[in-house]
Parts: C-alpha cells; sequence; structure tokens
C-alpha cells in the first residue's frame, strides 16, 4: 500500500480533471500534471540526503505535490505549523533532520536556518516538479512505511511526532471514500491548515473522489463565504470556531446565499449547541455532517451524518434531540469502546474514557512506541459515553476531568448551559486547586458583543440548570478565549490565568 | 500462487488488470484473472483472456468472493476478470458515507 496509489488511480481515471486550485495565486493542477509534478519532486527528493520532508507552509499546490512525492520516494511527510516561532520551529525540526525543506518564502526568510536542513522556497520547488518529465512509477508498496508524521498540537505539554503509515492512510481511504464518486462539478473548499491530520485527509479523500479542491489559506470568514460563492463550492469542512465565525459574519442574514453547498461538515473540536442551531437556519438545503477524530487514527472515525442531524433538530424525544451535539457513530472498520480507570468495558450511559479499534488507527509516536494494546485498542484520553444508540457524546479530555469533593465533572457539560445564556458568547471552565475541595471549579466568559451581565446572574443561571456543586466559584470576563488556530481550547493557558486569579 | 497479504499489489498475466488486496484468506490462494494466475510483475506464460472469464475489470471497483474473506480492488482496469479457485469474484457495493472532509 501506498498513498500514491490513490494519485495513480486518480490520473489514470480522470487525469484531466483540475486536482487543486489556489485562490490567492489563481494558480491550478489537474490529477495528471499533478501525478508527474509528484514524479519529478520525487527523484529530487531520493537525490538529496534527506532522511525527512518538512513542509513550513500555508495550503498552496505544492502540499499536494510533496505529499505524493514523499510517497513516491518513501521520504516521510513532516508538515509543520508556520505560525510557530523560530526556537518553537528549531526544536521540532531537531527531531525530524536531515531533512528537505519546502516553505513560505516570508516565513524562510525570517528563519535563521537550521544545520543539517536543505532549504527550498515554495516556488523553487513546485517549478521544476511541474516542468519535468515524470519517470516510470516505481514506488515501495509496503504498507509498514511511514508516511507521514504529524507533530500533535500540544495543548497538554511537549508536542509528539504521531507516525501514520501508509497502511493507516490507505485503509482510512479504501474505508470511507468511494472512488470517483464525485461528479466534475463537485468542488471542495480546504481550509484547515496543512499540518492538521484534517488537511492531509482532504487532500487524500478528494483526490480518490476526484473532487475539485480550492485552498484557502489564511481563513476569514468573508472570504470564505465569497469563496464558496464564487467557485460554487459543493463540499467544505471547518472547525467549529470557523463555523462559529462564519454564523457571526452572517449575524442579521436569513439565509448564507449559497446556493451550491451541498455539504459542510465540521470537527476538530466541541461544537456549540446554539452555533449549529444557528447554522442549520443559515444554511437550510445544506447537509451536516459532524466528524470526531484524532491525528492519531487518521482523521475521523466516527460520524454524526446529515439524516441524523436533521432527525435530531426535528425530533421530541429528549434522547435523539440530544444527539445533535453527538459525534455519531464509528465509520464501517471502526469500532468504540468506553472504559473506566481499571480498563474495564463500560455500558451505554456510562462515563468513562473513549477506546478506539481500526486498521487506520495508529496510536503510534516517534520515540515513544504504541499505544495501541495487544487486541487492537487505542487510548484516545477523550472522556464521553455511548447513547442507547450507540452515538458517541464527547465530555473533553480525561485529563481536564474536574475532581471536586470527590465528585467528576466535565467541564464541557458546564460550558455548555452557560453558551446557552442570551449574553454568553463563549465559556471556558478549568478546575483549580483548592485547599477545602481539590479542585474548585473557575472559569472564564466572553460576553456576545454589547451584552451585559454579572457573575451573580450567571452562577444563578448554572445553579438552574445543574446540580449546585457545577455552579462556578468564581468567574472572569475576557475579551476572548485562547485557542489554537484549529479550534482547540488551550486549557491549560486558561487554568493558569485563572490559578494566579 | 502462495498467500497473499494486505496490501500486495499483483498483475494480470494476460490482460492490463492490476488489483491490490485488501483482505485474504491464510494459506494458499487461487486467484486468477482473465482465467491465468496472477504474479507480482504480471510475467507469465502470456496467452489470452479466458472466454469464461472475460467480463473486465473496472477502475476503483472492489471485487469479493461468496465468502467474503478475500477482497482486492482494481487498481488498473483490464479486460480479463477476477476469479478465486475458478469462482468468478463479485462486484462489492460501495458504501455510501457523508462527506467528511
Amino acid at each position: 500500500m501506498n498513498v500514491m496509489m490513490l494519485l495513480e488511480m486518480a490520473a489514470s481515471g480522470f487525469g484531466d480533471r483540475v486536482a487543486f486550485v489556489d485562490a490567492q495565486a489563481g494558480a491550478s493542477i489537474t490529477y495528471q500534471e499533478l501525478y508527474d509534478a509528484a514524479g519529478v519532486a520525487a527523484q529530487t527528493l531520493a537525490a538529496s540526503d534527506a532522511e525527512r520532508f518538512v513542509m513550513l507552509d500555508v495550503t498552496n499546490l505544492s502540499i499536494p505535490v510533496a505529499l505524493f512525492a514523499c510517497g513516491w520516494a518513501g521520504v516521510p511527510y513532516v508538515p509543520i505549523n508556520y505560525r510557530l516561532t523560530d526556537p518553537e520551529i528549531d526544536a521540532l525540526i531537531d527531531r525530524v533532520k536531515p531533512a528537505y525543506l519546502v516553505g513560505d518564502p516570508d516565513r524562510i526568510g525570517r528563519w535563521t536556518g537550521n544545520d543539517g536542513v536543505e532549504v527550498h522556497g515554495r516556488d523553487a520547488f513546485l517549478g521544476p516538479a511541474r516542468a519535468g518529465d515524470a519517470p516510470e512509477p516505481a514506488w515501495s508498496m509496503d504498507a509498514e512505511e511511514t508516511a507521514a508524521l504529524l507533530f500533535t498540537s500540544g495543548t497538554t505539554g511537549t508536542p509528539k511526532a504521531a507516525v501514520l503509515r501508509h497502511k493507516h492512510l490507505v485503509s482510512y481511504i479504501l474505508g470511507s471514500v468511494e472512488f470517483m464518486g464525485a461528479d466534475e462539478a463537485e468542488t471542495s473548499l480546504v481550509c484547515v491548515p496543512p499540518y492538521h491530520v484534517a488537511g492531509i485527509a482532504a487532500v487524500l479523500s478528494s483526490v480518490y473522489s476526484g473532487r475539485r479542491v480550492v485552498q484557502l489559506a489564511n481563513f476569514t470568514p468573508e472570504t470564505w463565504i465569497d469563496l464558496v460563492r464564487a467557485e460554487k463550492v459543493t463540499t467544505a469542512f471547518v472547525v467549529p470556531t470557523m463555523l462559529h465565525r462564519i454564523v457571526d459574519v452572517l449575524e442579521g442574514e436569513s439565509s448564507a446565499n449559497v446556493p451550491h453547498l451541498e455539504s459542510l461538515s465540521f470537527g476538530g473540536g466541541k461544537m456549540p449547541l446554539p452555533v449549529i442551531e444557528r447554522a442549520m437556519e443559515l444554511f437550510p438545503d445544506t447537509d451536516f455532517t459532524n466528524a470526531y477524530g484524532l491525528t492519531e487514527t487518521s482523521s475521523t472515525v466516527t460520524v454524526l451524518g446529515p439524516d441524523e442531524h436533521r432527525a435530531a433538530a426535528a425530533s421530541d424525544d429528549p434522547v435523539v434531540k440530544h444527539r445533535l451535539v453527538s459525534v455519531g457513530v464509528p465509520l464501517p472498520g471502526i469500532e468504540i469502546e468506553i472504559r473506566d480507570d481499571d480498563g474495564n468495558v463500560l455500558g451505554a450511559e456510562e462515563h468513562g474514557e473513549v477506546y478506539v479499534r481500526g486498521e487506520q488507527v495508529s496510536g503510534e509516536y516517534e520515540g515513544r512506541g504504541s499505544l495501541v494494546d495487544e487486541n487492537g485498542w487505542f487510548p484516545t484520553r477523550d472522556a464521553g459515553y455511548l447513547d442507547e444508540g450507540g452515538f458517541l457524546f464527547l465530555e473533553g479530555r480525561a485529563d481536564d476531568i474536574i475532581v471536586r469533593g470527590g465528585e467528576n465533572m466535565s467541564p464541557g457539560e458546564i460550558e455548555d448551559v452557560l453558551i446557552e445564556h442570551e449574553a454568553v458568547f463563549d465559556a471556558a471552565i478549568v478546575g483549580v486547586p483548592d485547599k477545602e475541595w481539590g479542585e474548585a471549579v473557575v472559569g472564564a466568559v466572553v460576553l456576545e458583543p454589547g451584552a451585559e451581565t454579572e457573575v451573580e446572574a450567571l452562577q444563578a443561571w448554572v445553579k438552574d440548570h445543574m446540580r449546585s456543586s457545577r455552579v462556578p466559584e468564581r468567574l472572569e470576563f475576557w475579551n476572548e478565549l485562547p485557542y489554537t488556530e484549529t479550534g482547540k481550547l488551550l486549557r491549560r493557558i486558561v487554568k493558569g490565568r485563572l490559578a494566579d486569579g | 500462487m502462495a498467500g497473499l497479504a494486505a496490501g500486495k499489489r499483483l498483475k494480470s498475466t494476460v490482460c492490463n488488470t492490476e488489483i491490490m488486496v485488501i483482505a485474504a484468506p491464510g494459506g494458499e490462494v487461487d486467484l486468477t484473472c482473465g482465467g491465468a494466475p496472477m504474479s507480482a510483475d504480471g510475467a507469465g506464460n502470456g496467452g489470452n483472456v479466458a472466454a469464461d472469464f472475460a467480463e473486465g475489470t473496472t477502475l476503483g471497483k472492489r471485487y469479493t468472493n461468496e465468502e467474503g474473506n478475500l477482497e482486492v480492488l482494481c487498481v488498473k482496469p483490464g479486460d480479463g476478470s477476477l476469479a478465486l479457485g475458478g469462482v468468478a469474484l463479485k462486484l462489492k457495493d460501495a458504501k455510501k458515507l457523508p462527506k467528511t472532509d
């Protein structure tokens, strides 16, 4: 198995179709041109001394070329967040060199460089790759070879390098995407950055299904809406913070006015109920899909599809209605279990840690080995439960669970209640050390623009909706919460600021 | 033919068909295309597609046996059709899944 095989099939099945469009640069590449460029770039990589390929760039045409060239040459692809500081980038590169690095000319121009790294600008990489003649196909089909190393976001500490082998990525695609399932008019808008697993999944699934991909390098809600309209986008993926911002920009409008947008999927974090409800009003003809996955599981493992969204939104049954905030049911080939701290498998409605099993699940970190047990189960460190219909509900990271006076509570359920309050735009709840209770529930709240309320009013609101142990002892009003670029709440920063308060 | 491992790529010796193994039963597997054994490099005794196995293969389609323990993916189409132990493989229906990325 090799991800190159997916592109080979695409090039022979629909080589003349436009594969990727860089919206900012106004450049595009067909599937056959992408295949040829990957072959030429693979020769360059194979001739270098590099053992890894590092991508330090926003999304653009060089991203798919590099990903497939790496598969062809047998060199692991390592995308790194271009927004990191120089010392942070150096610390990651020290772990993967000798490397061949391609990057945004502006970013690498401001970087001092690193011994053992050959640095090339985006155009210096892409230009020759697109000009040369593709060699005969000659990639390894060894499924165990490493396709990509992805640094986890490090919301809790030093980033770990997740190892994704060809067998994981190819299994994910074969299990979830129909070859040439897209018709010619299908256009996907990709705005997740290349270093996110969803960025890799987007490239691979679009190639296998034959979609035209429009790349948006620097997300703003305004450009996203403009591009969806101008490029007649039919399908798009966003992280929750992006959808939140899109919905906000459309405030006061009755519809998003995007007649071509058939499906909108989201994942990568918790979606607040008011945001998804408002989005379903603004995009009445669009199918919504919520996907849950991790870097270590080669992206999506569970899906709440359009039919389930509509059934939940329309239902009077509270159990079914609540599924609007679930992450759905496992993909074919994926199994989910909930276990307690001692590893015992729990039943429906019982809260514990989410375990995942399936061929796309890697669970392996470079230098640390695999977390997958002898039976193939990977502990996600996500807390959650399954309802009686097998729908998965997430309750934040297992490490974020607050233990107050021996009672376990998830910050997410308190945040959900706060966000339902009309004056609240966003909320973060954490536990801070407390002499009496072990941990105390405290939080930060961002108010809707122009809204006013008091801490006491919000505490009373929580008390009206939950057990009194959940009422935050202290709440602060902040202008914004700290998020990663891909929408993950940086809880350790919230905790640090509130613990000092 | 020897045992097959998932991920292995095989070529027809009598047409352009190429497949990748997705799942395979253990032990010896008598997988043919166009009535002739398949091989890693497509080298064989030459010859033509047998009339009984000439339905052809389709790019991107999956084929499986009755028991469901053998599954292959067509990565290059050809004129021959696939069989296990002389029994033609069936086209496997693709499940329609919501787009997630």
